[in-house]
């Protein structure tokens, strides 16, 4: 690795009541490339994701162990504000989950929280983070609708400009295009791309193909353990380990 | 006929049957106490004082003073009771403390309201010293209304989809953020509907204003939180055990009965169109 590391982790344990889910995972996420993590259901994936932006917090009778370092500081230190913490590392979750709200106010929601409540400073900023999600020119004409009213795709992608409009540096994804249809998926897959020179993107998958093809660096998780971590190209062409190759090549899974 | 669809028909039956049952006793209810109550209904009865010992006359100071009590037991158990609830689903770590709390709620629930009125007459009459008033009773109805409200609330922030709360945080909202921008909007509809039919309730409760707010016969209407009222429940008791001329009293009972049923429906029927328009708007 050459780049600067936006996010490391370092002997990285997590249970879920006394069952661990994640054991000694050492990783280090280079910035503004995109890091895919891969594996079987039940691997943990989700669960590390998580505790990137300690959304794990939330889930009661969980524990973690170990050093996530973020620009270098631990997060799971007392002194962290885990809220300013949670603003800069943004997150897209697997089911899109837009506000019952309309469009405009799911884009604004963020920047209202701090404080921002300036009508033209938020239409700029509910435009631009529109458009930095590709979603603009759909929606230019009914951002008063509800956001429920938008296609599968579109609330996907709104969800994304709702997480950009907060300027994170981080963009966690959970299977982001997992219930989408293949056009909305070439979407996300495109805007991912185009994200990732201002952002630094972490994203969970379970299709393939999308990890080589998105990804810079791949992270093979297998039963709670990082099993092996590379460059993409690496990984899907000449992984060290015989079960990473399985599981790529769909022997298992 | 094979002997499975003959069960069929059988439990069929039973089951239509005892609709029917229900439904004729509430139409019986509502019947007899129309026929008989309509008789006395006029614009006079709703908005003239009692005259002649109670034996003529209106019940203007009856319906006031249940909707004083039942507006201040809405000012207090409302607010109380959807922070409580707040807390205990948002904010209490889920153990066994909650458990404890959730439990002696719902017993509070079961408790006879006549228990209520007892502890009312101690501890606001007596102990704080508000006398037997609005106030002493608006509370004690509070207390009795409470637990449905507690329970109508945790219900409806239960049914916020977790995701909602999920989103919020990670956008970097605080817990508070949270709850007031995304929980409790989501919420609301619930908690009204709820709340509103334990109000209704609350409107036609005898036994916790027996001793707390409620009088027989006063002269002029309340001026202050701190006068004794009298109440639509009340005054139908009243009227059947403590006058002398049960001949002409007993209609105006009758009346009286008309229109707390009358003001109970209403205010239920509120909470359902309340309930149905929030519905129609969501989509989650």
């Amino acid at each position: 690795m050459d780049g600067r590391i936006k996010i490391e982790t370092r002997g990285l344990n997590f249970y879920y009541s006394e069952v661990p889910a994640l054991k000694n995972v050492n990783i280090e996420i280079e910035e503004n490339l995109v890091t895919a993590l891969i594996g079987p259901s039940g691997c943990g994936k989700t669960t590390f994701l998580r505790t990137l932006n300690r959304m794990n917090d939330l889930v009661p009778t969980t524990r973690v162990e170990g050093k996530v370092l973020f620009d270098g500081q631990d997060i799971y230190q007392k002194n962290i504000d885990v809220v300013e913490l949670r603003r800069k590392i943004g997150m897209v979750f697997q089911k899109s989950n837009p506000f019952p709200k309309s469009v405009f106010e799911n884009a604004a929601y963020g920047p209202r929280l701090n404080g921002i409540n300036n009508k033209s400073k938020l239409e700029e900023i509910v435009e631009r983070s529109l458009r930095k999600a590709a979603l603009w020119d759909e929606v230019k004409d009914r951002l008063k609708a509800s956001a429920l009213d938008l296609s599968g795709g579109q609330q996907q992608r709104l969800c994304i400009a709702r997480s950009l409009a907060v300027e994170p540096e981080v963009l966690l994804m959970d299977e982001p295009a997992s219930a989408l249809d293949p056009t909305s998926t070439a979407k996300i897959e495109d805007l991912i791309h185009e994200l990732k020179k201002n952002y630094t993107i972490v994203i969970v998958t379970h299709n393939m193909q999308q990890a080589a093809r998105i990804s810079d660096y791949t992270a093979f998780f297998m039963l709670g353990e990082l099993t092996e971590f590379g460059a993409t190209e690496v990984i899907f062409t000449k992984p060290k380990k015989k079960i990473t190759e399985d599981y790529i090549t769909g022997r298992f899974g | 006929m094979k002997s499975k669809q003959v069960k069929q028909v059988i439990y069929f039956s039973l089951l239509r049957f005892s609709i029917v049952i229900i439904l004729s006793g509430l139409l019986l209810i509502l019947f007899f106490i129309g026929m008989r109550g309509v008789k006395v209904l006029s614009w006079e009865f709703l908005t003239q004082m009692p005259k002649e010992g109670m034996t003529s006359g209106g019940i203007l100071p009856a319906i006031i003073g249940t909707f004083y009590l039942t507006i201040g037991a809405i000012l207090f158990a409302l607010p109380l009771g959807v922070f409580a609830a707040i807390y205990l689903t948002e904010y209490a770590r889920q153990g066994r403390l909650v458990r404890l709390i959730r439990i002696g709620i719902n017993n509070l629930a079961g408790v006879p309201s006549v228990v209520f009125g007892l502890f009312g007459l101690a501890v606001f009459v007596k102990f704080f010293g508000f006398g037997v008033s609005i106030l002493s009773g608006a509370l004690t109805l509070g207390i009795v209304i409470l637990p449905t409200i507690i329970r109508a609330s945790e219900e409806a922030l239960l049914i916020v989809p977790q995701s909602f709360r999920e989103a919020s945080l990670a956008l970097g909202a605080t817990k508070w953020q949270t709850i007031r921008k995304i929980v409790l909007p989501n919420a609301i509809s619930g908690i009204l509907t709820g709340s509103i039919l334990g109000i209704g309730r609350a409107a036609g409760e005898t036994a916790p204003i027996l001793f707390t707010a409620a009088t027989f016969y006063i002269i002029r209407l309340p001026r202050s939180f701190f006068d004794e009222v009298q109440a639509l429940p009340y005054h139908i008791y009243a009227l059947m055990t403590e006058g002398t001329h049960p001949e002409s009293q007993m209609p105006i009972a009758y009346g009286t009965a008309l229109v707390l049923l009358f003001l109970v429906l209403s205010i239920d029927s509120v909470g359902i169109i309340i309930r149905n328009q929030f519905r129609k708007k969501k989509k989650w």
